[in-house]
């Protein structure tokens, strides 16, 4: 365990192992899940040796932009991954998508390697990638229509409607995009990806393009939504108060090519957690500044120490560490 | 130019009443005048012989002459006296049933084919050369090949409308096609929406505007084609029936008729911009 000492690992790492549970973020809604989790041997979700090489002219072997990239997402869980731009978080989302294929390694959900693109995925896309001759209404009720092809038109049109009007948008059914503001159209984005109603939801950067009040509203949102339907959510962000705000797991990723996971961190503050009161709460900025420090520094410098292993990268606690003498 | 929307509809009259009056003072000018040599062309007048050299007179019929025969033809459109003789409506019903049934039927081939072109890089590749070789052809250039092989003039000058239709709407379905936003692929994707209901609702509306230009273009170059194509199979339509009236030296009737051909080429188009509005998205 000294290894964790390593300034690689600059806070005190807690354990090494994934499975082995940690404290329950919320008593209410994981104390039912850590009996079973320090048992179980399979993640919902887990992702084994990824790796990812695009082809380049006049390069047979080109840097891979990531490569051994494990990490595994429990059910109900709420996972960002934090990195700069070009390390590769979009390229992974699509494989867990099924959208792309890795050059090497594998996606296990639920027991069942992913091959290409499925309903049991929902995804946010990073444009919101709504239909433009649709109404944003005919947009959730295209998708609707495909996880029920035998449900009336009365049956989807309601089901659709209550998603819509999950994200506030009861009043704007029948708008095109192009008469829909950039938030709206994004909130049109998550109705139809929690529409599906799919095992797991995949976001990549749902909120980069949005002005901070609106994304502080489309997340309260999307805190309300997760936590009523409890979906398990892999969300790729570069913000790392939204990481903070709305991740139980912060995946660490470090700069590409050959971009690896540094580290997964575990958010100490206790679910729902709440904008307006969050900074007030002391392991806050433990946290943040933990994550920030990743991202100005350590991102480009990470260098694999003695201890770090691919397979099981560390699972860090800065806000339960506090101030190491 | 908001403010004064009267104002441009008060130009063209301007331009029209202009247009009409230096066309009524060149054809009443004498002879003998140099002002009025537009009007007389020297072949034309030695075709008309002895009238041209007679009269004083332009034999380029004026203005009042020109409407009187346009109301002669709005007044009795669809009169029928023989092979030579029709009115000009059941003419231009002709050319446009031959345009529309040519057009259509291209329609029917070009969008599915172009469909498929546009989905598969390898049948882009594959038929390419093809394509860019048939393309440039004049459509009349197979006009005799189509006599030849169909023997019939009417079924023939469809083929040609075919022809000319088929470009601009292929090419356009296959690039509306290909290029339609992988996003919206993906979204189909991520839904396992099968591949027709993707086809039909994904890929048909990303790429309708595009198909619609491709169809617009079509429609235009269809019109023009008729024209031709009835001087040279004959028999009936607006372009024999220009062409018959050049045999009959009859120039109000030609000019009746061109004005009839720009209207409605003008009414076609519209009618395509109109569908082409209906479908398009804006982002
Ligand atoms: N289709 C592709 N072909 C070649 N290179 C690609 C392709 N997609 C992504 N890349 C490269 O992979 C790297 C990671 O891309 P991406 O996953 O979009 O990063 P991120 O989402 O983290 O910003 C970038 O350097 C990008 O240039
Ligand atoms: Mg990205």
């Amino acid at each position: 365990m000294s290894a964790a000492l390593a300034p690689v690992v600059p806070l005190k790492t807690q354990t090494r192992d994934p499975v082995e549970a940690a404290p329950p973020p919320s008593a209410g809604s994981s104390a039912d899940k850590k009996g079973p989790i320090t048992m179980s041997t399979q993640p919902f979700l887990k992702v084994e040796g990824l790796k990812r090489q695009f082809p380049q002219p006049g390069s047979p072997d080109p840097a891979p932009v990531f490569e051994d990239v494990h990490f595994g997402i429990e059910r109900g869980q709420f996972v960002c991954v934090l990195g700069h731009s070009g390390c590769g978080k979009t390229t992974i989302l699509n494989i867990l998508a099924g959208l792309d294929e890795a050059s090497a390694g594998h996606v296990i959900m639920d027991g069942r390697e992913v091959r290409g693109p499925s309903l049991d995925r929902g995804v946010v896309f990073q444009g919101h990638a709504l239909m433009p001759w649709l109404s944003a209404l005919k947009n959730v009720e295209f998708a609707v229509r495909s996880r029920h092809p035998d449900w009336s038109a009365k049956q989807v049109r309601e089901h659709a409607v209550k998603y819509l009007e999950l994200v506030h948008l009861g009043h704007a059914l029948d708008k095109k995009p192009a008469e829909l503001s950039g938030g709206m159209k994004q909130r049109v984005g998550i109705a139809r990806a929690f529409s599906i109603e799919p095992k797991m939801l995949l976001l990549d950067e749902p909120f980069g393009a949005l002005d901070a009040l609106t994304r502080g509203s489309i997340q309260d949102e999307l805190i309300g939504i997760v936590e009523a339907t409890q979906q398990t959510v892999f969300m790729i962000t570069h913000d790392v108060d939204e990481a903070i705000l709305l991740a139980d797991r912060i995946v660490l990723m470090t700069n590409g090519p050959r971009a690896k996971i540094a580290e997964i961190v575990v958010n100490p503050l206790a679910r729902p957690r709440v904008r307006e009161t969050l900074h007030q709460q002391p392991a806050f900025y433990t946290l943040r500044n933990h994550l920030v420090d990743f991202l100005v520094k350590r991102s480009r410098e990470f260098q694999p120490g003695p201890g770090w292993d691919a397979k099981n990268p560390p699972l860090v606690h800065p806000g339960q560490s506090s101030q190491p003498a | 130019m908001t403010r004064k929307p009267w104002l441009a509809p008060l130009l063209s009259a301007l331009f029209f009443a202009l247009f009409v009056g230096a066309w009524y003072l060149a054809t009443t000018a004498s002879s003998g005048g140099a002002g009025a040599a537009p009007a007389m062309d020297p072949e034309y007048a030695a075709l008309m012989g002895a009238q041209a050299q007679a009269g004083g007179q332009s034999a380029m019929p004026g203005p009042g002459e020109v409407a009187a025969k346009i109301w002669e033809h709005v007044s009795d459109p669809f009169y029928d006296r023989g092979t030579n003789d029709k009115g000009l409506g059941i003419q231009i019903a002709y050319s446009i049933a031959r345009v529309l049934a040519g057009y259509l039927l291209a329609a029917l081939v070009a969008i599915p084919l172009g469909f498929v072109i546009g989905m598969s890089p390898l049948v882009y590749k594959a038929l390419d050369p093809f394509i860019q070789i048939l393309k440039p052809i004049s459509p009349l250039a197979w006009m005799p090949l189509a006599l030849y092989t169909i023997k019939d003039s009417g079924i023939s000058a469809i083929f040609v409308i075919f022809i000319c239709s088929l470009w601009p709407m292929l090419v356009n379905t296959a690039f509306g096609v290909a290029s339609v936003r992988r996003e919206w692929l993906n979204v189909a994707r991520t839904l396992e929406v099968s591949p027709l209901r993707k086809a039909f609702l994904v890929i048909l509306p990303a790429a309708a505007p595009t198909i619609l230009t491709g169809m617009r273009i079509s429609i235009g170059i269809a019109w023009l084609v008729i024209v031709a194509a009835e001087m040279l199979v004959g028999g009936t339509g607006i372009g024999y029936f220009v062409w018959n009236e050049w045999n009959n030296l009859s120039i109000t009737n030609i000019i009746t008729a061109i004005l009839l051909i720009g209207l409605v080429g003008m009414l076609l188009d519209h009618l395509l911009a109109w569908v082409a509005r209906a479908i398009s998205w804006r982002e």
